[in-house]
């Protein structure tokens, strides 16, 4: 596996042990182990109604989630005993599938809100609407954005592409620890998913873990993962590095399915 | 019975005080009080007044307002003034006009009380007054105009720019020996290619019972603009009834902004005619409700000439046992061709007890128009509770931001930077008490 070296190396920042999890008392989830490390990069690939947005919501601590059975520990603690604010504040993000529209709320104003909810808990002073901006400026150079979504209400009337980078912008001002991208990728033409990928690239970090659920491989093309999941029926069946990407572009799920049904 | 009440108070009053107006205002004056003892009090039956209930007007006796022993101070009044932001203030206690605490300029622009514009102007006034606003099937309309005296008279003549805003405010300090009703009635005039804006708001210094029933006539020349701000602040146990009626000329634009956040029981009703073609009209309405008050809107929107907008939103925020009614009829006439409107309520509920009705009423006589309307009555949207708590914002305070927004969003369109300064603190106090 490509990194594998240093990857061991690392910290183990997330630990999930045969988690199960229900939606409205149907099992999605139906044991799933994974391990990621300080800044590494993991794509769980599945096909649809496999359970990833599913893991994705529930690490986030989606309310309708129903754990059945299993642990997930983050920095060594609970994670499913937390509430998905204290999650965020431990530096765990979710860049939604879909986005949700706040009306009367400026993007700028939300974002000044959990940046300052995450000082708090950090000990930091709350940053003023003036020293925020200059936070943000910084931000958004960094990774070759313009302020124009910043005063308009949040995701509200922005279009497909602007949501999801209106996501990796939180992202970048929020500094996670593991960021979670759910289907990132999805509804973006091909010019929209290079420049979301590329603001990914640059917010990788050694200090910065990535979970990246897609359908595709597509997005993998821009950011390579150190390790590829693939998710099917509530299950990991199949890890690798990114050449098991690859494989399931060429070859499709059906492959997999059945090679587990005959293992 | 009320109705008999009123009718014998107008008549002491119309042989008393009121026997030196001109005759025209006296036949208008008679004809209201006519018409109302016609119609009586409205009740439930009445589609126009299915979900309220005025039994506590109609069940009570409201003596017509007197001038109060004193006047409140500057200092008592500032929180619902607009500081130095203003070009020309009307203040009325009681519906008097109140001259030691306005502030009236002559630059032009004609900022009075309508009784002195009854005595100056008499021709502008008559011409106007009573022709936009009709009291066929409005009772409260009716009643105001038979004790039509005083309000505010704003006239901007073609060509004028009124750069900052001219206030109307409407002070209640009713007293506690009874309890008294107000008709204040305004007139407001803004001619050819004019530009102006105006705050006019309703408020009291204590938590007394009274009635104010106002009616507001508002016409805007061809290419003109003004922006309308309407702030109902009254007393917690005050009732309010009002009509504000527009009329708009050919490529003019009004945009029209009222909250409401006062009041036992309030209706208003708002009535816009867009009757020249290109007229564009926003009307931006937020009720913001507690305990057990009761606030209806009836808006009318009336596209009566080709290649006109209209954009309508209204939100309405409600805690407690409070119910919002809102009535949004929009007509498109045969030949308003090219109309393009566009109608939304949304209503949030913070507590299982309260309750809102939204209801639409489109007819649409022209074939080629676009009109679209939605409406919305729920709790706040889960789905956005989880995304702002997945940023680390905490349950509360999600809660607080998101019903905020509510009320932001509508507040956000407002021109007046002082007002909206002003009612952004005030809906930022409500929430901290939610």
């Amino acid at each position: 596996m490509p990194g594998s070296g240093t990857r061991e190396a690392g910290r183990v920042l997330l630990e999930v042990k045969g988690l199960r999890v229900a939606v409205a008392g149907n099992e999605i989830l139906k044991g799933v182990d994974l391990t990621i490390r300080d800044g590494e990069v993991h794509a769980i690939m599945g096909p649809n109604g496999s359970g990833k947005s599913t893991l994705a919501q529930v690490l986030a601590g989606h309310p309708a989630y129903a754990v059945l059975a299993g642990t997930a520990k983050y920095e060594g603690k609970d994670l499913l005993d937390m509430k998905p604010e204290e999650r965020a504040r431990a530096g765990l993000f979710l860049a939604f599938q879909y986005p949700v529209e706040i009306r009367g709320i400026t993007n700028s104003y939300f974002l000044r809100s959990a940046l300052n909810a995450l000082r708090r808990e950090r000990g930091e002073p709350e940053l003023d609407p003036i020293d925020f901006l200059q936070v943000l400026e910084a931000k958004l150079k960094s990774i070759g954005w313009d302020d124009s979504m910043m005063n308009r209400p949040v995701n509200e009337g922005f279009s497909g592409g602007e949501k999801k980078r209106n996501e990796i912008l939180q992202l970048a001002v929020l500094e996670p620890r593991l960021a979670i991208l759910d289907e990132t990728d999805s509804g973006l033409d091909i010019d929209a998913l290079r420049t979301v990928a590329e603001a990914v690239n640059q917010l990788r970090n050694p200090k910065r873990a990535f979970l990246i659920v897609t359908h595709y491989q597509r997005l993998l093309n821009y950011i390579t993962p150190d390790v590829v999941h693939v998710l099917a029926d509530g299950r990991i069946v199949r890890s690798g590095g990114p050449e098991l990407a690859q494989e399931l572009e060429a070859k499709g799920y059906d492959w997999l399915r059945d090679g587990v049904m005959v293992s | 019975m009320a109705v008999e009440h009123l009718v014998g108070a107008y008549h002491a009053w119309a042989s008393n005080g009121a026997s030196h107006a001109p005759a025209w205002l006296q036949t208008l004056r008679d004809s209201g009080i006519s018409r109302f003892s016609e119609l009586g009090f409205p009740n439930m039956k009445q589609e126009a007044w299915r979900f309220t209930s005025v039994a506590p007007l109609a069940e009570s006796s409201f003596e017509l307002a007197k001038p109060a022993s004193a006047l409140p101070s500057l200092d008592a009044i500032a929180p619902f003034l607009l500081d130095d932001e203003t070009s020309h203030r009307l203040v009325f206690v009681n519906g008097f006009f109140a001259p030691s605490l306005s502030l009236v300029s002559s630059d032009g622009v004609r900022v009075e009380s309508l009784s002195q514009a009854l005595l100056d102007r008499p021709a502008i006034v008559q011409a106007h007054l009573c022709k936009y606003a009709l009291s066929q099937d409005r009772p409260f309309c009716a009643l105001n105009t038979a004790f039509v005296r005083e309000g505010a008279f704003v006239h901007v003549p073609a060509k004028a720019v009124v750069q900052k805003p001219i206030q109307l405010l409407f002070l209640a300090v009713p007293g506690k020996t009874q309890q008294i009703v107000m008709h204040p009635r305004n007139l407001v005039l803004i001619e050819r290619e004019a530009r102006a804006s105006v705050v006019e708001t309703y408020a009291a210094l204590e938590s007394d019972v009274y009635w104010t029933n106002s009616v507001t006539e508002v016409v805007v020349g061809d290419g003109a603009r003004i922006d309308y701000h309407r702030v109902q602040r009254e007393s917690a146990r005050a009732y309010h009834v009002a009509a504000t009626q527009t009329h708009q000329g050919r490529d003019s634009t009004i945009h029209l902004h009222t909250v409401a956040f006062g009041g036992a029981l309030s209706r208003h009703d708002i009535g816009t005619v867009l009757a020249g073609p290109g007229g564009t009209l926003i009307l931006n309405g937020l009720y913001l409700l507690a305990g057990r008050q009761h606030a209806d809107h009836h808006t009318t929107i009336d596209h009566a000439a080709d290649h006109c907008e209209s954009h309508e939103y209204f939100n309405g925020v409600l805690d407690g046992h409070s119910r919002g009614v809102f009535t949004g009829r929009i007509i498109v006439r045969p030949g308003a061709q090219k109309t393009d409107s566009k109608q939304t309520n949304n209503n949030l509920l913070l507590s299982s007890d309260a309750h809102a009705d939204s209801q639409p009423q489109l007819e649409i006589y022209a074939d080629d128009v676009k009109c679209t309307h939605g409406s919305t009555v729920g709790p706040l949207d889960p789905r956005a509770l989880f995304y702002m708590r997945s940023r680390g914002i905490k349950e509360d305070q999600a809660r607080r931001l998101l019903t905020y927004g509510f009320a932001a969003e509508i507040l956000g369109r407002m021109e007046v930077a002082p007002l909206r300064a002003q009612l952004d603190g005030i809906v930022r106090d409500r929430l901290a008490a939610v």
